[in-house]
């Protein structure tokens, strides 16, 4: 399979990090796990789960892992896109996308999940 | 109408056949099913079907499908239906219609719709068992089943159009089969004996035997009084223990006669331009117990449907006239097109005519044009491709010079001549009467968007369907014209259409979907990350053309596993609560004993609930994503495979007992059912694939409601395609009969091909049938005909799919790098997600789904960036 030539791989191992509360990082796991429009689930330390994924350009996100429709915690299973520019995800089971950066649902105005900030370090 | 005092007019039918349904549509629509009483009178066992269509109760329409009558309709205009309840008596005097079941109705308007009955010549021997007419449904439930229990060789008397359809079904019912025509041509009414020519080539060819120019003299009959041949005109006598006699019909006007109302001297009750009769102003009579006031009675269905519509104006008093109609006709016999329109025969003072004629291929045309160019009519034999349009032209001075009209594409100029030089006034429908200004109305005033909307507003192509290509031409010009733009695109990121795609990705061999996306995306679309829509659905184009583009055949190679969906992504079907189900292949339904008990033990020690699918399988449920490999390892050590429960791509093909066991098996369903599902088995494709196998007729497996079933017959098989279940059943189409093992599946490679090269995303073959231009023929011209000189890419296609086959399961296991998906969280691999719980019931589990409940609602707040 041919991929894009664009795709950049980081060439050290670089980890990903979730910030909790002020100034307190939590480290994931290393950001090569994590495949282009694909995510992952991780669990912190209080029982939460957090969806992180990365796009082609490199760019990480993380949002809550629970789909706030069925309340099963499957938004890391999701497919990413980019609409009108934006990135989201959509719920792998009732399709409803919601925006990586915000959070905001993008079919019902009423709802949103929440974000974290994330880094690679 | 006159009408007693104080009391509702009544309007009594008598027929309720395709005119007399048409009839009531019609006084409902001028709303005087309200202001009268409406009796219908209808000597059939079952209220009006499309009669024009009654061949395709042969080819697997029910007597269901053929039905006309919605009984909502019915019920809602208050009409009272008699059926099986034929009118004996009328009474002109007292005004009074007495029906056998001794039935009196009084009417002021007494309409008779009475069609016609079956003419057989008085030969000797008639009435033998044995010898049928060809008219109603009950006539085709009665020679199918002679045909079935003791006939071998059928003979239809009369090469008419009829004719030619009976001897057609006779065939398809496994007959050797005899047209014996007086004249000396087929058709003699329609086509000219050029036409007759290359027709009987092409009949002849496909295995009918044609005797013409002879007369039937004595239908010879055994002595249990069975039917066993009949002897000729010229002296010879042919073995048959079947006859259809297709030799004309005759008005049905006894009724009219006894009551003493005027009728030809060939029959036919005589009528005025309003179908009121001449002797009482009180009756009227339409459809072809008609005599209209040009002379003629009209054995088609478009001049009764004309009559109808003036009758019910004439009653309601608006002014409307029936003052003769166009004869046209097409009619599509195993494949072979003949149509006539206009002034076939060229019987106009002056005219000349243009021939094309190549009786090696068929091929058959001439067009009849005026002194001063006007196209007065033609005759088309072997290819009717142009019939819509030349119908439409006919009366005016096409745009063309009339050659380039019939002349085949390659030889001189060929002419396409598009629907859009048509005038407003030209007629597309002729069984509706709809012009094109009307239909052009329906995508202008009327907001369709699409054929079907179209057909619905307009009644357009709802007859016998051959305006339809010409119809979908129109709609497509008007909304361009309009300028409505017509995105035919996948989706936001793509402004070409699946099929677009497909016919790039296969040219250009591109195997990324990133490239395509930059390369053909909407131009805001490129560079970025795509969407849920256009992500699995190119994924499923490079899966199913993987070995041929030289892709990587695995769905999660590289960057493939982006682009599924997570079912795809992990292998299993994803449930409420975040568990998956897994479904094992189990091939045509036939399971060992000893791999059950791996289904049972597997279940068992992992905690599974279990349930046998509609599908002829079983299905695990409640595993959690950790789990999928661990499962997977034992299943696959016992010899199971992925059954792709999760893809868009073949499911199950279902098999019935067949012929091994059961008493009435023509075939080996099972072993069939079994190759079926292992050549198809991992085909990605733009929606599911379903299939079935039945050992005969009775079709135990279903086959009919599946994308292509197939049915044993003592001869091979027959291959239906483009069934249904689901929302919105549909039954399956008879693509081919009588086929080989290998021919079997060469037509399936082929047809399923041609699916997954030209279907839109999401589409099953039932609605892509639907949609696509020509429908049915159309495919069939492709697949079986081989007309676009594509079946041997098909194929080719279908080999390299077969032979790069892979089980994803056996890969995923055997690879640590693709395993290492299956985990719950990236950084704690073994911990299972503490929402996914069970609770007991019936001896299994379920999901435990307060335990989803809680945090249903958006988190606030909390580290938001
Ligand atoms: C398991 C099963 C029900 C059962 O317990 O029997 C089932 C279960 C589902 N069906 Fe089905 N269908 C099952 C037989 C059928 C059948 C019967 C058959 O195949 O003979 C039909 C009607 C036949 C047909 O498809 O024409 C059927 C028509 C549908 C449809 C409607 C399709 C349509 O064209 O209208 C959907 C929805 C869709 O695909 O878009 C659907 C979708 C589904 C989904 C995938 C819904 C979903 O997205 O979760 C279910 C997934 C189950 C799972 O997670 O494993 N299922 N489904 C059956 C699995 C058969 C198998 O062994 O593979
Ligand atoms: C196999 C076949 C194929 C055809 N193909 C075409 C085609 O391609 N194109 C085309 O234009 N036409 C075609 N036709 C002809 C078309 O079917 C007829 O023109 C059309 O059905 C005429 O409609 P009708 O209502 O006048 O008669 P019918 O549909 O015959 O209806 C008359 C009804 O009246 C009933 N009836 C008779 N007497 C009484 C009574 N005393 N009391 C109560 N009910 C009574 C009859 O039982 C019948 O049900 C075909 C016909 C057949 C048989
Ligand atoms: S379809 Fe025919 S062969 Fe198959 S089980 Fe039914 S009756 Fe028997
Ligand atoms: S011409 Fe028969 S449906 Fe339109």
């Amino acid at each position: 399979m041919t991929l894009a030539p664009e795709t950049t791989r980081p060439a050290t191992a670089l980890t990903l990090q979730l910030l909790l509360e002020e100034e307190d990082w939590f480290t994931v796991c290393e950001l090569s796990l994590l495949t282009p429009g694909r995510g992952v689930a991780a669990l912190l330390p209080d029982g939460r789960q957090a969806a992180l994924f990365t796009d082609r350009a490199g760019r990480t996100y993380a949002i809550d892992n629970r789909d706030p429709f069925t309340g099963a915690a499957v938004l890391s299973r999701g497919l990413t896109g980019t609409h009108q520019g934006r990135p989201f995800v959509a719920s792998p089971l009732l399709k409803q996308r919601f925006d990586l950066e915000s959070g905001q649902c993008l079919d019902d105005e009423d709802v949103r999940v929440a974000t974290y900030e994330v880094r690679a370090a | 109408m006159t009408a007693t005092p104080g009391a509702t007019p009544t309007i009594v039918l008598v027929g309720h056949g395709m005119v007399g349904q048409r009839f009531l549509e019609a006084l409902a629509e001028r709303g005087l099913t309200a202001t009268h009483r409406v009796v219908v009178l209808c000597e059939e066992p079952r209220p009006a079907y499309d009669r024009v269509a009654l061949t395709s109760y042969f080819s697997g329409k029910t007597p269901e499908d053929l039905s006309l009558t919605d009984m909502e309709f019915i019920r809602e205009h208050g009409i009272e239906l008699y059926v099986g309840d034929p009118a004996e008596k009328v009474d002109r005097e007292a005004r009074e219609v007495t029906a056998r079941s001794g039935l009196v109705v009084g009417y002021d308007v007494l309409v008779l719709a009475t069609g016609s009955y079956p003419f057989v010549p008085p030969v000797p021997g008639k009435d033998a068992e044995g010898c049928f007419v060809y008219r109603t449904i009950e006539d085709l439930l009665a020679i199918e089943e002679y045909a079935r229990s003791r006939a071998t060789t059928g003979a239809v008397v009369g090469g008419g159009l009829l004719g030619l359809e009976a001897a057609g079904a006779l065939k398809g019912l496994g007959l050797t089969s005899h047209i014996v025509e007086f004249a000396p041509r087929l058709m003699p009414v329609q086509v000219d004996e050029g036409g007759g020519a290359a027709l009987l080539r092409t009949i002849e060819d496909m295995g009918l035997a044609v005797h013409t120019g002879v007369g039937t003299q004595e239908i010879v009959v055994g002595e249990d009084g069975a039917v066993t041949g009949m002897k000729l005109s010229d002296g010879s006598e042919l073995a048959a223990d079947l006859v259809v006699f297709s030799a004309g019909v005759r008005p049905r006007d006894q009724l009219a006669r006894d009551c003493g109302l005027t009728v030809g001297e060939r029959g036919g009750i005589t009528v005025d331009e309003q179908c009121r009769t001449v002797a009482d102003p009180h009756v009227f009579a339409i459809g072809e117990c008609a005599l209209a006031a040009d002379g003629r009675v009209y054995g088609l269905v478009a001049p009764g449907y004309e009559q109808a519509e003036t009758a019910a104006a004439t009653i309601a008093e608006d002014e409307k006239s029936f003052t003769g109609a166009d004869l046209s006709t097409k009619l599509k016999l195993l494949g072979v097109d003949v149509a006539s329109f206009g002034d076939a025969h060229g019987t106009t003072e002056d005219c000349l005519d243009v021939v094309y004629s190549d009786s090696r291929a068929g091929l058959y045309k001439k067009l009849v044009i005026g002194r001063d160019g006007t196209l007065l009519g033609g005759i088309l034999v072997g290819d009717a491709e142009a019939y819509g349009t030349l119908r439409a032209f006919t009366g005016s001075v096409p745009p063309v010079s009339p050659e380039s009209l019939v002349l085949p594409a390659g030889a001189g100029a060929p002419v396409q001549l598009g629907p859009s030089a048509l005038p407003d006034e030209a007629v597309i429908c002729s069984c509706h009467n709809v012009t094109k200004g009307t239909i052009r109305g329906a995508v202008t005033e009327h907001s369709c968007t699409t054929v079907p909307e179209v057909k619905k507003c307009t009644k357009a192509g709802t007859g016998c369907g051959s305006c339809v290509k010409v119809l979908g031409q129109l709609v497509t010009a008007e909304l361009e014209a309009s300028g409505v733009e017509v995105d035919k695109g996948l989706c936001g990121c793509f402004g070409r259409t699946r099929e677009e795609l497909y016919e790039i990705v296969l040219a250009l061999r591109i195997t990324s979907y990133r490239t395509l996306l930059d390369r053909y995306g909407r131009e805001g679309a490129r560079g970025g990350d795509g969407c849920e829509v256009c992500k699995p659905a190119v994924g499923s184009i490079i899966a199913s053309l993987a070995p041929t583009i030289g892709a990587e055949g695995y769905v999660l190679d590289g960057e493939q596993a982006a682009l599924q969906d997570t079912n795809d992504h992990f292998l299993a079907n994803l449930q409420k609560n975040g568990s998956y189900s897994i479904v094992p292949r189990i091939p045509g339904g036939e399971i060992t004993p000893e791999k059950l008990i791996v289904i049972g033990e597997v279940a068992r020690d992992f905690g599974l609930y279990t349930k046998i699918t509609g599908g002829q399988r079983i299905d695990l449920f409640g595993a959690r994503v950790e789990q999928l490999p661990l499962i997977w390892a034992r299943l696959v050590d016992a010899g199971f495979e992925s059954g792709h429960a999760y893809g868009k791509s073949l499911r199950t093909v279902k098999s019935c007992v067949g012929q091994t066991w059961c008493r009435y098996g023509v075939q080996d369903s099972v072993r069939m059912a079994i190759d079926l599902e292992l050549r198809y088995r991992g085909l990605r494709s733009p929606h599911k694939l379903k299939s079935a196998v039945s050992g005969c007729a009775r079709e135990c497996a279903e086959a009919q409601s599946k994308d292509f079933g197939v049915i044993a017959t003592s001869n091979g098989w027959n291959l239906y395609v483009g069934g249904n279940g689901g929302a919105t059943p549909r039954h399956a189409d008879l693509l081919a009969q009588d086929l080989s093992d290998a021919e079997l599946v060469r037509l399936i490679d082929r047809f399923l091909m041609f699916y997954i090269r030209t279907a839109d995303r999401l589409e099953r073959t039932s609605t892509w049938l639907e949609r696509i231009p020509g429908g049915l023929d159309h495919v069939r011209e492709v697949v079986v005909e081989d007309s676009l000189g594509i079946c041997e890419e098909l194929e080719s296609l279908m080999t390299a799919h077969v032979a790069n086959y892979r089980d994803e399961w056996a890969e995923t296991i055997n690879d640590p790098e693709k395993l290492s998906r299956f985990v719950s969280f990236v950084n704690a691999p073994d911990t299972p997600d503490p929402v996914v719980g069970f609770v007991p019931e019936r001896d299994q589990i379920k999901p435990d789904l307060p335990l989803l409940t809680i945090g249903t609602r958006p988190l606030e707040g909390s580290a938001q960036r």
